[in-house]
């Protein structure tokens, strides 16, 4: 470009922006997903609870690393296995001006469970526990069991005002009821176009830094890129995978990234002896190979972990070796990614009886998670080297849950071999173990997110003791055997754990989260 | 002309009839809602009782009975995803949507017609054929990519224009609207140029080929021979018949822009109600996507209406009766 045209492009910049004086202390975020409401109690989804975080607070704060801290509840202690008692921060204020205390807490307590039409409840956080007033700024929680995660749940849990129990969702959409503690008070909302938050200049922690957040769905990822990198937006949430080195690059831009929460794996389907999408290679029916260990270690083996990590996902993520990273609690430090070794799987293959492969048709959702797609076709080309005949089927996510859930014959899962991503949101891996890997079980609850009906008594055992332990360490401890076990008999093929990265002009600090909430507190100006 | 309007609305009514029903059943072939709305860690009984909570354990037909007994009674149903009136959250993003078809459909009769004229008096002059070509990219280029590359160049590398988003909505005659302001023109006018580029193409095409027709017709002939000036033929009688196709096409066009302005306002991060169709079909929020398209072949009866009537006032040769055979 020309000096000339530069400097006429700059007046009519100018000129154009005039009109829209951006004051230091805004800040302007975009959001790759809308949250579906302002009701704190409505739908437990990320893109809410990110945009929840805040306008309302929960008793306990877990930090970017999802450790467990002080939050509204200054202090707690375990009474005994089935009582836990907590102090409340004295002199906390909602937005409103009304004081915060205990009735707020069981207000909450009461309606975050049972809000009408909610497609994703609180409930499960909240069912089981009852909440006693001891006095204004103490109450006691009882559970039926011991309750070692007690802490973890009350960290999702958003804390309104007592005053606004009765309100409906449609009234927090307005506003009207969204009154919390939190460092930024509600002040509009825009369905599919923004939430503009401002300062709470009397909040009781750390001052806000910003004086007015905005926060705005940018749905599509080059528009989101090319929105930061105009100047129309300060900062930006997952930041593409393909974009994120050049961006890196750019003087012009601070580029942050954590590992997240998150596994991308391979279920397997283990609950039928012809399993749907396995034949052998002349089309005939064959037995389930999937229910073979050396053909599942052989699965594992033929999977260049290294070159998806660094072709696909372009350095974006860390390869995987079991639920959640190990640098959380709970998780085995013995386990490593399984290293590629074709010819070792080969071996497996063969003294598996099956050394002349088979049809397998793999399965995975197509735009759920970064670069879907490209990891299912990648799988499928490294198990066709290992000589099986693989065809790959990425569909809709829209479609694919429900048929991987319960496509198939009388409501059971539907395919045998399949990709999909599970993210620990209490931030260690008893719900992934207890979801993935522990036997169906309506009765119990156990398993209900385990597709392929992986069954070992020993896991169930060790995952369902771990979670009536409350000393921390026992827990961790069992939670890490439950985890070896599950991962050496290959209940599931671990794929990689992706980064979440964040990307903001120059001159701000990022303090990025692994459980991949955008929040306006995570960035400062230097 | 009101047995006109009338009858327009009976075979309105069977249109929306036959697609709710299409639409009903077709969104339960892709898959089960539940298993989109859910969070993952929740167990089989709160996934089942999410299930009963919104209606979708009951077989399809009796959900289909429910939902048209709703309808009788003034209630298209509750978007699973957002818990509010599925209308609502329709008719509350419908004015960005309006808007946005608005000024593209401006833009596509400033710009679209004179070029089209201008080809079609002189269609061997160089700039003519250079018209034709561009018009030709206008046709080809796809929507997602124009959008893309205009961002590219007005926001990321010249900083003119903003990449994203609506500007500050005013009230016009009680409408909200951005185009009460500065800030709102200065928003609009990338997602509307990316929205009109094949419409202008069009408008081009049609006003060239008309106006090389009209001019060697007999009463174009006849006003030139009668001394009236070459500005009183092009702007009177050539413009005025040449009309005629154009403003059918357009009311035609204006529909689709509304209803399918998806890839821009996605594109352009505006908060049209495309971009809630798109989501709502990625998470099987049927209420939503039944809604709209009620919302939008109400819009197409409207829209043939109202050019049915323009065409019988630009054309007197027309009349209402004929034109609904």
């Amino acid at each position: 470009m020309t000096v000339h045209l530069r400097a006429i492009s700059g007046a009519v910049a100018a000129f154009l922006l005039t009109s829209m004086p951006v004051l230091a202390q805004d800040f302007r975020l975009g959001v790759a997903a809308e949250p579906t409401s302002m009701d704190p109690h409505f739908h437990n989804l990320s893109p809410n609870n990110q945009v929840m975080r805040h306008i309302f607070e929960p008793l306990v704060f877990m930090d970017e690393t999802q450790k467990i801290g002080p939050g509204l509840a200054t202090s707690w202690k375990v009474i005994d296995d089935t009582t836990w008692e907590f102090k409340l921060k004295p002199g906390v204020k909602f937005h409103d001006g009304s004081d915060f205390g205990v009735d707020d807490v069981i207000a909450t307590m009461k309606r975050a469970p049972d809000v009408p039409k909610s497609p994703a409840s609180f409930g499960s956080y909240i069912r089981g526990k009852t909440f006693e007033k001891v006095d204004d700024l103490t109450f006691r929680v009882k559970t039926p069991g011991p309750e070692p995660l007690m802490l973890n749940h009350l960290a999702q849990i958003w804390i309104i005002s007592r005053k606004n129990a009765a309100m409906t969702t449609e009234d927090y959409n307005a506003g009207k009821a969204a009154i919390g503690t939190g460092p930024y008070r509600f002040s509009e909302y825009v369905a599919g176009d923004r939430v503009v938050l401002t300062r709470n200049d009397s909040y009781w922690g750390e001052k806000p830094t910003w004086g007015k957040v905005t926060i705005r769905p940018v749905k599509s990822d080059p528009t989101r890129v090319a929105a930061l990198l105009s100047g129309d937006l300060d900062a930006i949430e997952a930041v593409p995978s393909a974009d994120a080195q050049r961006l890196k690059a750019d003087s012009r831009l601070t580029v942050a990234s954590a590992l997240s929460n998150r596994v991308i794996y391979f279920h397997l389907d283990r609950h039928r002896e012809d399993s749907p999408f396995i034949k052998g290679k002349d089309g005939a029916a064959i037995k389930n190979p999937l229910n073979d260990l050396k053909v599942r270690t052989a699965l594992s083996k033929a999977l260049n972990r290294t070159a998806i990590v660094e072709r696909i996902m372009e350095n974006e993520a860390q390869p995987a070796s079991q639920f959640v990273p190990d640098s959380y609690p709970g998780t085995s430090k013995a386990l490593k990614p399984v290293p590629y070794d074709l010819e070792g799987a080969k071996k497996l293959l063969a003294e598996a009886g099956l050394s002349n492969g088979f049809k397998v048709t793999i399965h995975g959702p197509n735009g759920r998670y970064t670069n879907d797609a490209k990891i299912l076709e990648a799988a499928g080309q490294m198990w066709s080297r290992l000589g099986l005949d693989v065809a790959v089927e990425a569909i809709p996510a829209a479609n694919f849950f429900s048929r991987a859930s319960t496509g198939g014959a009388n409501g059971t899962p539907e395919f045998s071999l399949f990709l999909v991503g599970w993210s620990a949101g209490t931030g260690e891996p008893s719900d992934s173990v207890k979801a993935l890997v522990t036997t169906y079980n309506r009765e119990k609850g156990t398993g209900s997110a385990n597709r392929g009906r992986y069954s070992n008594p020993k896991v169930d055992e060790l995952l369902l003791t771990a979670i009536r332990t409350v000393d921390d360490a026992k827990r961790n401890a069992l939670l890490a055997e439950a985890t070896e076990i599950a991962i050496k008999d290959v209940a599931i093929i671990p794929i990689h754990y992706p980064l979440n990265t964040w990307a903001a002009k120059k001159g701000f600090s990022i303090k990025p989260r692994s459980d991949e909430y955008t929040l306006a507190m995570s960035f400062k100006k230097d | 002309m009101f047995a006109f309007i009338l009858r327009r609305a009976g075979q309105g009514l069977l249109v929306i009839a036959v697609m709710v029903v299409l639409v009903f059943f077709g969104v339960n072939v892709v898959g089960d809602p539940v298993w989109i709305l859910v969070s993952p860690d929740m167990t089989q009984d709160q996934i089942a009782e999410v299930a009963r909570s919104l209606g979708l354990d009951r077989p399809i037909q009796e959900q289909f009975f429910l939902f048209v007994g709703g309808i009788l009674q003034g209630e298209l149903g509750r978007s699973f995803v957002h818990g509010t009136p599925a209308i609502g959250l329709i008719l509350e993003r419908m004015p960005a949507t309006l808007e946005l078809a608005l000024v593209a459909l401006m833009l596509a009769i400033v710009v679209g017609i004179p070029l089209g004229l201008y080809a079609g008096l002189y269609p061997d002059s160089a700039p003519a054929r250079g018209i034709m070509a561009v018009s030709i990219l206008g046709f080809s280029l796809p929507t997602f990519w124009v959008g893309l590359m205009l961002i590219m160049v007005f926001s990321v590398m010249l900083g003119w224009l903003p990449a994203t988003g609506r500007g500050p909505v005013g009230h016009f005659l009680g409408i909200p609207t951005s185009l009460v302001s500065w800030q709102g023109w200065v928003h609009i006018l990338l997602p509307a140029i990316n929205l009109a580029l094949l419409k202008i193409s069009l408008v081009i095409r049609l006003a060239r080929a008309g106006a090389r027709e009209a001019v060697l017709q007999d009463y174009v002939k006849f006003a030139r021979a009668k001394g009236l000036g070459r500005g009183r033929i092009v702007g009177v009688h050539i413009l005025k018949n040449i009309m005629i196709p154009i403003v059918t096409i357009l009311g035609l066009e204006f529909g689709s822009l509304v209803a399918f302005s998806v890839v821009t306002e996605t594109i352009f991060s505006w908060p049209g109600m495309g971009r809630l169709l798109l989501e709502a079909i990625q998470r099987l929020d049927r209420p939503v996507i039944v809604a709209y398209v009620i919302v939008v072949v109400c819009l197409f009866v409207v829209i043939n209406l109202m050019v049915d009537i323009i065409y019988s006032l630009l054309d007197p040769r027309v009349r209402l009766s004929e034109a609904a055979t």
